[in-house]
């Protein structure tokens, strides 16, 4: 039942008195104001949490987010019920509740002392997913919804894996080796999808390699680079890494060739501490984008619709036009949950979500989700900076990076500030693929700071023992000197 | 065994967590600079370009805009609804043109694919900046907001002379305010009525009798320039010649002729002695084939591309480029033509006034524009359109000399019947052969008053005969609605 039915609908069951049409209009014209006051006040305590050390404050404050945050999906929820009387957004309004309410208590449960923010985050970000995929298409939501909880129940073992292999940090080769023959598999078995051949079909379900291998990628580079910085080992470890990315620029996978890219160069930096690292990166990466770019006609085309959208609107520009038309036509304030035409957008559901968000919801809204991505890493790195295991560090470093990137990549490309490289707004775009390595990602940075906090816990002990046993060690090594 | 001793071991983790810190946070620093300049380059977008870029036939999103907007009206410079949208009582909303076919290419319609100011002007049309908690109130007793208003440069009362002044004849005119790039005025015949443009859809595609009413001949027909066309190549031979063209002399005897091409005078006249001022006065092919025959083709290609021929215009409407096919390539006998306006160019009557125009504003051309400014349905204005230059073409000079020798056109010369004006008035007359039968399409451009100019024109008949009989009255009647005798 598409809107204009509904409303007659209701009017129907309210008599003549259009009653119901009124309180529709209102509804949707308030609505979308309401939203992005709640979602603002969101975002604004995404930040200051970080002022302060007083807990109960910080306690108040991961509460009153959660409420936010189920007040906006209950809204928006309500708003898509009444566009269609379909029972079924009513149905999905409280399985995706159940999720979010289970979820936000598992997680501390489990992740004994995480960061409530960053999961409040996570959170937000899948329900901004479900609603938009909601109004976008049922079968969307319904697939995201199955995806993200199956590994959110999954990803509550990942502290118990973490604590268990504690020698997870001397499988670097191992780690090299799956994700280079993980990613080569595509050319064997692959199919070709948004003109990259970079999916796998298994039965029913598409898999996109390189999402998986992301996360074993930073693991390769950050175990080999804590281990020894020396000379002979980076370059051994950067000409592992420079297959990875081949491998993805032989599929046509740009978005994911660069994200492995930078993300190497970051962690060889903070690895090495040199910055000759980072300059010589840059400029390796510099001639190569130059390189590809003559000899490639796909990335000719992307530099051209970005250039120039307008011109080759009909062919190259497409993409990059009718985004643009979203996020300008939806304004500040958005068209309002369901009034606008986010269908225009080819793949509005994943690459292009960021432009549907806006025009819907506004581009206030997007602002303020672009802030709360930024807050996502700023917890990253947050954690990566108290971590004491070098291998710990550099990934949650690694990780951090792959994550923002990613963002920067999907909504630099859609509002033309960069050249569009289709990749996904990490939770909150349509694929499955995306969402479980994304909810990884979150959850072995949680794990990791979980376990990061007990360790601190106890080296504050062995620092009491530490002076009572000073003096007995001593002898001890003159001893067995 | 003495690695794993505790009080070593943890002296060096302490330095050793902190390694890598410092690189971590420039990173950090590094990463929210980029996205901070996202987001201002967003922000930018918004405030600055979106209005622009959303207004694109490619987006589809009007009609959900027009659900909630009443498309607001277009008025004339003084004021005069050239469209307006009225709703019955029953809710329809019908787009009404009080003047029906008389605007009909410029301002466009809304039926049948969009066009004209319509289309240029669509999103400002329908959107609304009237008071943002007004337009909540009107939302919230379920009426529909009223969209913003478009004042366009056109001048109904000159529109409506030159419409008139055309009689039965195909053709165009073309006005422009020449220090601003205003467009005053611009008819196409013949037109269609945009009231019933939806009910006469089929027999107007159809077209049986080659009327060709939807096109806008004055930015999309292309004619031949005729004799227009010599004061592009005066231009080029003064600026070719610049300390020897005033002592340019010339014996007309009639005709004349290049490696045994020939070119007439019209009707065989001699002119006898001239000098370059007189040979365009006169309009002496024969003159001006010698001149071109003299002339730096490549030069000359320059030139006619700086004057927009072969371009893109910059300007919110359908058009035409202007085509200007000489290259050193070309034998005697097309550049014999091409100099006096015949051969292979062709000209759109937009691009004639603009050439006009430039001449008048002492060699600056401004681009041509429609839509002067947007307001709110309070009448306050939301966004103007300001003149935008083109840059200069010609020097002011040379521009002064091709306005003294457009002068004496109207003095002494074929468009002497402008000279009874008060006020000087500056022209050149055309009569473009277009089949081998010599009938031909009249043509005039000018400007006046010659000293301070403020309007320039541009006119073609189809088929008409000569510039100086047809095409001339047509500015007459113009210059007298718009300045005064």
């Amino acid at each position: 039942m598409d809107k204009k039915e509904a409303v007659k609908k209701l009017s129907g069951i309210f008599g003549d008195m259009d009653v119901a049409g009124m309180l529709h209009t209102i509804l949707v014209v308030t609505s979308k104001y309401i939203i992005i006051i709640l979602f603002a006040i969101y975002t604004w305590h995404c930040f200051t949490v970080f002022l302060g050390s007083n807990i109960e404050r910080k306690e108040k404050i991961y509460k009153r987010q959660k409420y936010l945050m189920y007040s906006i999906h209950f809204i928006c929820s309500l708003v898509l019920y009444l566009n269609s009387l379909d029972t079924k957004i009513a149905v999905y309004y409280f399985i995706q509740l159940a999720f979010l309410v289970f979820a936000s208590k598992a997680y501390p449960y489990v992740y004994n002392g995480l960061s409530k923010t960053l999961l409040n985050n996570m959170l937000m970000l899948l329900a901004t997913g479900f609603i938009m995929l909601g109004r976008l298409g049922k079968n969307y939501a319904t697939k995201q919804m199955v995806f993200a909880a199956a590994i959110c129940l999954a990803s509550l073992f990942i502290p118990y894996l973490i604590e268990k292999f504690q020698y997870f940090d001397k499988l670097g080769w191992v780690y090299a080796i799956t994700g280079i023959i993980l990613l080569a598999l595509v050319f064997v078995i692959g199919k070709e999808k948004y003109g990259a051949k970079n999916w796998i079909i298994i039965g029913q379900f598409a898999l996109q390699p390189s999402e998986f291998v992301k996360i074993l990628f930073v693991f390769f580079a950050a175990a080999l680079l804590a281990k020894s910085t020396s000379f002979l080992n980076v370059a051994k470890v950067s000409v592992l890494a420079a297959i990875h990315v081949l491998i993805l620029v032989a599929e046509k996978d740009l978005g994911a060739a660069l994200i492995f890219y930078i993300t190497y160069i970051v962690i060889l930096f903070v690895a090495s501490r040199k910055a000759i690292y980072l300059g010589a990166g840059f400029l390796a990466g510099t001639v190569a984008a130059v390189a590809a770019y003559n000899l490639f006609t796909h990335v000719q085309t992307r530099v051209i619709a970005w250039s120039d959208p307008w011109s080759h609107i009909d062919r190259a520009g497409y993409q990059v036009a009718h985004s643009l038309f979203a996020i300008g036509t939806g304004g500040w304030f958005g068209m309002g949950l369901g009034e606008g035409m986010p269908g225009a957008v080819p793949v509005a559901e994943s690459d292009f979500i960021f432009s549907a968000i806006c025009e819907e919801l506004g581009t206030f809204f997007g602002l303020c989700l672009i802030l709360v991505e930024i807050s996502c890493f700023i917890m990253f790195i947050n954690i990566s900076l108290k971590m004491q295991r070098r291998f710990y560090k550099l990934a949650a470093l690694g990780l951090s990076i792959e994550y923002i990137f990613q963002v920067f990549l999907t909504i630099g490309g859609v509002t033309k500030f960069i050249p569009s490289t289709g990749v996904t707004l990490p939770l909150v775009s349509y694929g499955g693929s995306s969402v479980i390595s994304t909810v990884i990602l979150f959850s072995i940075i949680q794990g990791m700071y979980v376990l990061n906090g007990d360790k601190e816990e106890f080296d504050a002990q062995r620092e009491n023992r530490k002076s009572q046993q000073g003096r007995r060690k001593q002898e001890n090594r003159r001893k067995t000197g | 065994m003495y690695g794993e001793e505790p009080g070593i071991n943890s002296i060096k983790d302490a330095s050793a967590g902190r390694r890598g810190n410092a690189q971590i946070i420039m990173v950090t620093y590094a990463v929210v600079i980029v996205f901070m300049c996202m987001a201002g380059y967003i922000v930018y977008f918004m405030v600055n370009d979106s209005s622009e870029v959303i207004n694109n036939p490619y987006n589809k999103r009007r009609n959900i805009l027009a659900e909630r907007i009443v498309r607001g009206s277009i008025y004339s410079s003084d004021g005069k609804v050239l469209a307006k949208t009225v709703t019955d009582s029953s809710g329809t909303e019908k787009r009404v043109y009080p003047y029906n076919d008389i605007f009909c290419h410029v301002t466009g319609r809304t039926a049948n694919s969009m066009t004209g100011v319509e289309l240029s002007q669509c999103y400002p049309l329908l959107t609304s900046h009237s008071n943002p908690l007004k337009q909540l109130a009107v939302t919230f007793r379920g009426e529909k907001n009223l969209g913003d208003d478009v004042y366009t440069t056109l001048d109904a009362g000159l529109q409506q002379v030159a419409y008139n002044a055309l009689g039965n004849y195909k053709g165009a005119v073309v006005a422009l305010e020449p220090s601003t790039g205003k467009i005053l005025a611009m008819v196409s015949k013949p037109g269609y009525n945009p009231n019933t443009v939806e009910d006469d859809w089929d027999t107007l595609v159809e077209d049986e009798n080659s009327q060709s009413a939807l096109v806008n001949r004055a930015t999309q027909g292309l004619y031949p320039p005729g004799s227009t066309f010599k004061v592009l190549t005066a231009i080029e031979y003064i600026l070719e010649n610049r300390s020897s063209f005033r002592k340019y002399s010339y014996k007309c005897k009639g005709s004349e002729s290049f490696e045994g091409n020939v070119i007439n005078c019209y009707g065989n006249e001699e002119h006898g002695g001239l000098d370059l001022s007189h040979s365009l006065a006169k309009s002496c092919n024969a003159s001006f084939a010698n001149i071109g025959m003299s002339l730096d083709i490549n030069s000359f290609r320059k030139l006619c591309n700086k004057f927009m021929f072969n371009q893109k215009l910059p300007v919110k409407f359908e058009y035409n480029q202007s085509k200007f096919l000489l290259d050193k390539k070309s034998g005697t006998d097309e550049i014999m033509q091409t100099v006096i306006g015949q051969g292979k160019t062709t000209i759109t009557p937009l691009q004639n006034a603009m050439i006009a125009a430039t001449i008048a504003n002492n060699g600056e051309m401004m681009l041509p524009y429609v839509t002067d400014h947007t307001q709110n349905e309070t009448g306050q204005v939301v966004k103007t359109y300001e003149p935008v230059s083109n840059g200069n073409i010609i020097d002011k000079e040379t521009a002064d000399i091709i306005g003294k020798y457009m002068m004496s056109v109207v003095e002494d010369g074929t468009a002497s019947s402008l000279s009874s004006f008060s006020y000087k008035v500056a022209g050149k007359t055309g009569s473009a052969e277009f089949d081998s039968e010599g009938t031909s399409h009249a043509w005039f451009i000018g400007y006046a008053p010659a000293k301070k100019p403020k309007i320039a024109v541009s006119i073609v008949l189809e088929g008409a005969g000569t510039g100086s009989q047809h095409a001339v009255p047509v500015a007459k009647e113009m210059f007298q609605n718009y300045l005064g005798s």
